[in-house]
């Protein structure tokens, strides 16, 4: 009879205990529907607001003062001279870091504070990369408020990501392939730039995918240099007629951003402005979206089709 | 020509071409080396251009008026230089944020680790990646121009500008990171953990609260870290939504500039450079540069304290 008893009581526990269990569940159901009906809401309310104003005028016009007329050509063109800075100077070095740190590095005090120091850049907020910018390219180089300095400051930034990503992409090729390469006399740079670099390629291309991402919607570093947020202009043109056909003058000119644009139309009063920043957002959104995404799927392909 | 000379003047081709390699491939390991250590040059450029400005800015203003005075006005022609309003306007903000993040941070990453079924999980983890990656300026308009009109409806009396509305959308962008690392840290506890726990009797939740957490300690401590540091560094969402008036309060129901908001601020007008206006923004900077510090010290120690090796 007691036995019985018992037994009830443990199955009061047992249940007691899994109430617990659905409620965390539901639980952490609710806190994921949170943070995805708040992407969901943000998204809908720049849509409302924002897609009416989504013409090819948009694209092609300068800002004004005139909303109704306002566009953002400046800023996607010089968004895409900041990135094209911002990526020939952070792949490479990154790259090359990161090739260090796994390849060459010995197990040292000088790696072991490069590698602590790594994880420190990662973690100053973006708008000290802004005053280091300010302080180094714009007064002390004497780049002043152009296109290099912003460029150079979003690649400072970015660079942990990208070392990161190498790093890892290439820890993850078997030290098989390395001895192959070795055992058929090669030298320890042709390892790596006839195998490693490319067995890693689609991780290392992740990592530069997401870091410019992040590049592209920053805004604090690239106020901070003080880029300018009214441009009726473009920057000089990088291809000539006359030899040698390049002309580098658009390093040095004054430029605005996507971001910039867009936090300069949100701070003005009048609601006719902030309709033209929901469209802003909205591009520079669908933009990083869709290199995240792209970065997401490149890895999700690579974790189906490699396997060592 | 000797069989013997032959093989003399190809052993020195060799040796040659031996040597030359050598040289290339040390060439290109020095190189290499160099952009390893340029993040180390980062870093101490970074800490010479603040001290350097805030050490003209210090020869102007008393370390003493600069942490005790409650008045922040450098602009004005009534110059205070007193940090705390701006340090109160970044601690409130930050505080909302991370009431916000940490808990629903957490419970996502206990959830998506322990809880959700295989596809759930590889449904959520791409979305939260996503939304970490959306811009702040984009978070910032989302917090001024429905966040807010949102609260006003319950709290009719809040201003345009609040920290409150600022930090809650922080605390929503921060969520990603948070959980992303927490359930990082807890994946990588043994599976052989959680069968032990299992065959004892104990359910999901307990093997998840008393069992993988504590192992996932010091994984989750770094995630919490990295949390606070992003919240004290945000920028664009207060500079936004929580207006760029500087005001020593602790009511998030107020307008407040955070530290990064006035450097935004400063960085709007057209300062000269040297000026004393231009130092404070290097100085505040510091402030800032120490404060994330401090959380990143914090949180190196409790991750080698608790580190569990398996």
């Amino acid at each position: 009879m007691s036995n019985i008893n018992n037994l009830d009581e443990i199955r009061k526990i047992i249940n007691q205990q899994r109430r617990w269990d659905l409620a965390f569940t539901v639980a952490g159901v609710i806190a994921l529907m949170i943070a995805v009906l708040t992407f969901i809401v943000l998204f809908a309310h720049m849509l409302i607001d924002g897609a009416p104003r989504l013409s090819w005028d948009f694209f092609s016009s300068f800002p004004s003062r005139r909303p109704e007329m306002a566009g953002i050509l400046s800023a996607w063109v010089g968004t895409t001279l900041v990135m094209i800075v911002t990526a020939l100077s952070a792949v490479p070095l990154g790259i090359g870091a990161g090739v260090y740190l796994e390849e060459y590095a010995a197990k040292n005090l000088l790696t072991e504070i490069i590698e602590i120091n790594i994880s420190n850049l990662a973690g100053v907020p973006s708008i000290i990369y802004g005053l280091l910018a300010l302080g180094l390219f714009v007064y002390q180089l004497g780049f002043g408020q152009s296109i290099l300095a912003a460029g150079l400051a979003l690649a400072l930034l970015i660079l942990p990501v990208v070392i990161v990503a190498t790093r890892e992409a290439i820890r993850a090729i078997p030290v098989a392939i390395r001895e192959g390469a070795y055992a058929l006399g090669a030298t320890k740079w042709q390892t790596v730039i006839d195998h490693l670099l490319p067995y890693s390629s689609a991780g290392i291309l992740t990592g530069i995918i997401i870091g410019l991402a992040r590049a592209i919607g920053e805004t604090a570093p690239v106020i901070t240099i003080g880029a300018l947020t009214f441009i009726a202009f473009l920057p000089p043109s990088p291809i000539k007629n006359e030899f040698p056909f390049l002309s580098f003058e658009w390093l040095m000119a004054p430029f605005t951003v996507m971001p910039i644009q867009m936090f300069n139309w949100v701070s003005r009063p009048e609601e006719a402005f902030q309709l033209n920043a929901a469209a802003a957002g909205l591009v520079l959104v669908v933009m990083t979206l869709a290199m995240n995404g792209l970065a997401i799927y490149l890895r999700y392909r690579m974790r189906k089709t490699i396997k060592w | 020509m000797t069989k013997k000379s032959l093989n003399e003047a190809s052993n020195v081709g060799k040796l040659g071409f031996s040597f030359r390699r050598h040289l290339h491939e040390k060439f290109i390991e020095f190189i290499l080396f160099l952009s390893a250590t340029l993040s180390i040059a980062i870093m101490l450029a970074i800490i010479a251009m603040l001290l350097k400005e805030s050490w003209v800015f210090f020869q102007q203003v008393s370390l003493w008026d600069f942490l005790t005075d409650t008045q922040w006005t450098p602009l004005f022609d009534d110059a205070h230089y007193g940090i705390l309003p701006l340090v109160s306007g970044t601690v409130v903000s930050s505080l909302i944020a991370l009431l916000v993040a940490l808990p629903l941070g957490t419970i996502i990453a206990v959830y998506l680790s322990e809880f959700a079924p295989f596809t759930v999980r590889e449904m959520a983890k791409p979305f939260l990646e996503l939304l970490g990656g959306v811009p702040t300026v984009v978070y910032g308009y989302f917090a001024l121009l429905f966040v807010t009109p949102l609260l006003q409806i319950i709290f009719p009396e809040l201003p345009g500008f609040s920290l409150l509305s600022a930090g809650l959308v922080m605390g929503i962008m921060i969520i990603p990171y948070v959980s992303s690392m927490t359930e990082d840290a807890m994946r990588a506890v043994p599976m052989n953990l959680r069968e032990g726990s299992y065959a004892m009797g104990a359910t999901r939740f307990q093997t998840a609260i008393r069992v993988v957490m504590p192992a996932a300690f010091s994984g989750i401590a770094a995630a919490y870290i990295l949390g606070i540091s992003r919240a004290v560094g945000e920028t664009m969402v207060v500079a936004i939504a929580a207006g760029m008036q500087p005001n020593l309060t602790w009511n998030p129901m107020e307008p407040a500039a955070t530290i990064t908001a006035y450097i935004v601020q400063v960085s709007l007008g057209d300062l000269p450079h040297g000026s004393i206006g231009y130092q404070t923004i290097f100085a505040a900077g510091l402030t800032l540069l120490i404060l994330t510090l401090i959380f990143n010290i914090i949180g190196h120690v409790l991750r080698k304290k608790y580190r569990e090796i398996y």
